[in-house]
């Protein structure tokens, strides 16, 4: 078992026959992924890495039976594309592409929201269920099967938690980078609520950073909800006031989203939250074996 | 990205948000002209230093005059001095031009902004009757002071949007309609120019009975310039730290920090993770420095030459997770940058990840004294914070 994305998840690309869309649908296909299409408007009726390309969604939807869709188009086109996809009855909208003006989410994800359809990102590097499908631009080999669920506003970072829950003798049940963008899709809580119902996930790690406070209502959830143990990193504990780190939202404002609070949070809704990120793959240990 | 308070109010005008006569200057012969021309009522001007931080009045950038020699005098004054405030930092900032204001009759202040809020996803326009103070203080002490109110964009700024807010600041009924035009004109230039922020602190309310914004702060969505080139051409980068800049047109991502371990990692979350790694082994982060995607040996040779560039540098601390990219390219780049930028300084390598172990035998293998390569994220802040200290 998993979340959200198995063997038999069938997946088209937006911005398909692009440079990054050709690449990482490429990659994703030789990992095992159920790439069944793509979409590129002009393109429609021509074939692309040996699958069908069509011009708008609701036609590759209506061909091929796609339920997620992964996005590459460049940032002006990204909400559009979103709003396609929603309007098509795709149910997971997994957007790569980064630099997407926030006022552009604003709707999007509004929209999305309206119609109950899940998102993922923008600017993140896509969801993973181990040795299964992989829908983003994650490095596959880090990826080993086993019983944590990773959660991560990070692209490196994850693969890092990941790679120290492999070198823990755990793996990964499903991986999924949420984004660092102030307007994201999918967030910890419902993440978390489906890793909690998963009977193959019995741990779940999650890693945040400085800005918003979307980790305090994670905190607030877990202590209400959650029995699986959560392991939590939050990086930026050493990021100055007002300064944006590289990550859109990865800022502290007004004083407001500090790790401090939110490694305060967490603790005090008995997660095991680590200060180095070096100790993820040790607290994993320590957290199944209790 | 931020603007200067009399570009704000530049844009303020266009959409009819009511501000006070005023002209930019850069020398004091063009403040006292300005003065001239504005000429207002009153027989007062105000000259106010032009940079991007919030707290100027304390710092002695905000200043009355009584005629326009005096304006000259205290544009003369403010010219080239440096600023320190709230929001500058102990480094504070340098004022390079100055805005000529006509005074105002002064009634009552109040505050009015909009930001995005991150938690309901739409903008939030806040109002207080607690005008001309820091905003921060009003939201920490007397939080109650505050009134939001969250405005879908689906909808838009509706007048109920403004009723909630004025009657909440307490208006009298013949001013609240007035206060309502405002704030939904407002709310359309945070929207129509992709704002990420507006602050009036403080918006005043004159004898007259008339709404002006005395102040004006307003920073925008990075990833939304490509579409607002009026803005773009309003960027002046005199007010942002130059290495940091310089940096940007690499595409690498730079902050600089206190310490005195260097830092060079893929990846903003990596990146910040690096830096608390380092303290948590009892060190101190030089700096923040995401080379992004593409670690090759021309970005890694810039990083090493932008880490270098402080002096209190003492070691650093390469981390590199290789996925698309590969560790052993990584490697042979950071021999080469090494050969390109003269690094003597000892540099601790860390590549895990895709072909980890081929790298690991090149960095051991390059005969470079002061290349020293790490297991991993442990070992490696361990081994520069230990390099950092001269051991």
């Amino acid at each position: 078992m998993s979340i959200l994305v198995n063997k038999d998840t069938k997946v088209i690309v937006q911005g398909f026959t692009g440079k990054e869309g050709t690449f990482h649908a490429e990659q994703c296909i030789e990992y095992g992924t159920q790439i069944v299409g793509g979409v590129t408007p002009g393109k429609g009726g021509t074939e692309h890495l040996g699958k069908p390309v069509f011009n708008t969604v609701i036609d590759a939807v209506n061909t091929t039976g796609a339920t997620v869709s992964m996005i590459f188009v460049p940032p002006a086109f990204v909400a559009d594309a979103i709003m396609e996809s929603v309007d098509a009855g795709i149910e997971l909208i997994v957007t790569i592409t980064e630099g997407t003006p926030v006022k552009d989410m604003m709707y999007a994800k509004a929209y999305a929201d309206k119609k109950g359809v899940n998102t993922i990102g923008p600017n993140c590097p896509g969801i993973i269920t181990a040795e299964e499908c992989k829908i983003g631009i994650m490095p596959g080999f880090i990826f080993k099967k086993g019983k944590v669920g990773l959660i991560s506003k990070s692209g490196t970072l994850t693969y890092e938690a990941s790679n120290q829950v492999v070198n823990a003798g755990y793996g990964i049940s499903t991986a999924v980078g949420i984004g660092g963008d102030p307007i994201i899709g999918m967030s910890y809580n419902q993440l978390i609520a489906l890793f909690e119902a998963d009977p193959d996930t019995e741990a779940i790690v999650m890693i945040g950073e400085i800005g918003g406070n979307l980790e305090i209502e994670a905190a607030k959830f877990i202590k209400e909800n959650v029995t699986k143990p959560v392991i939590a990193f939050i990086a930026g504990q050493t990021a100055p006031k007002g300064k944006r780190m590289g990550h859109a939202g990865a800022i502290i404002s007004g004083g407001k989203g500090t790790a401090a609070e939110k490694m305060a949070a967490l603790s005090d809704a008995g997660v095991y939250v680590v200060k180095s990120p070096a100790d993820i793959g040790a607290k994993v240990i320590e957290a199944l074996s209790k | 990205m931020n603007i200067h308070e009399h570009q704000a109010k530049e844009i303020f005008k266009r959409y009819g948000v009511p501000t006070p006569q005023g002209s930019v200057a850069f020398k004091p012969q063009t403040a006292i002209r300005a003065a001239q021309q504005i000429g207002g009522d009153l027989e007062v001007w105000v000259v106010k230093a032009q940079i991007h931080a919030g707290g100027r009045g304390k710092a002695g950038g905000v200043k009355l005059a009584k005629s326009p020699e005096e304006v000259g005098k205290l544009a003369e004054e403010m010219l080239g001095m440096r600023l320190v405030t709230h929001q500058t930092g102990p480094e504070g900032k340098v004022c390079h031009s100055v805005y000529i204001e006509e005074g105002a009759n002064i009634e009552k202040e109040y505050y009015l902004g909009i930001v995005l809020d991150r938690a309901t996803e739409m903008p939030v326009m806040m109002a207080s009757t607690e005008g001309g103070v820091e905003i921060e203080e009003v939201a920490e002490k007397t939080p109650e002071k505050i009134i939001m109110v969250g405005i879908d964009p689906a909808i838009g700024f509706q007048s109920f949007h403004g009723r909630d807010l004025a009657f909440g600041l307490g208006l009298p009924k013949d001013q609240v309609n007035k206060f309502i035009k405002f704030a939904k004109l407002l709310y359309e230039v945070y929207m129509d120019y992709d704002a990420e922020m507006i602050e009036i602190n403080p918006l005043i309310r004159t004898a007259e009975k008339s709404f002006i914004a005395l102040d004006a702060k307003m920073g925008f969505d990075n990833n939304a310039l490509y579409r607002q080139p009026e803005i773009q051409a309003m960027r002046d980068i005199t007010e942002e730290e130059p290495t940091e800049v310089e940096a940007g047109q690499y595409n690498l991502s730079y902050i600089k920090l206190d310490g005195n371990v260097g830092c060079m990692v893929n990846g903003a979350g990596l990146a910040m993770a690096t830096m608390d790694i380092i303290k948590h082994e009892g060190g101190e982060p030089a700096n923040f420095l995401d080379v992004g995607g593409g670690a090759n040996a021309e970005t890694v040779a810039k990083g090493f030459e932008i880490i270098l560039r402080d002096e209190n540098v003492k070691a650093i601390f390469v981390n590199i997770f290789g996925g698309i990219v590969r560790c052993d390219r990584v490697a042979n780049g950071i021999l080469e940058a090494t050969k390109l930028t003269n690094v003597t300084v000892p540099v601790i390598v860390r590549l895990d990840g895709t072909n980890a172990a081929e790298a690991k035998k090149i960095l051991d293998n390059s005969g470079i004294a002061n290349i020293i390569s790490a297991e991993n994220l442990a070992d490696g802040a361990k081994k520069a914070v230990k390099a950092s200290e001269g051991a």
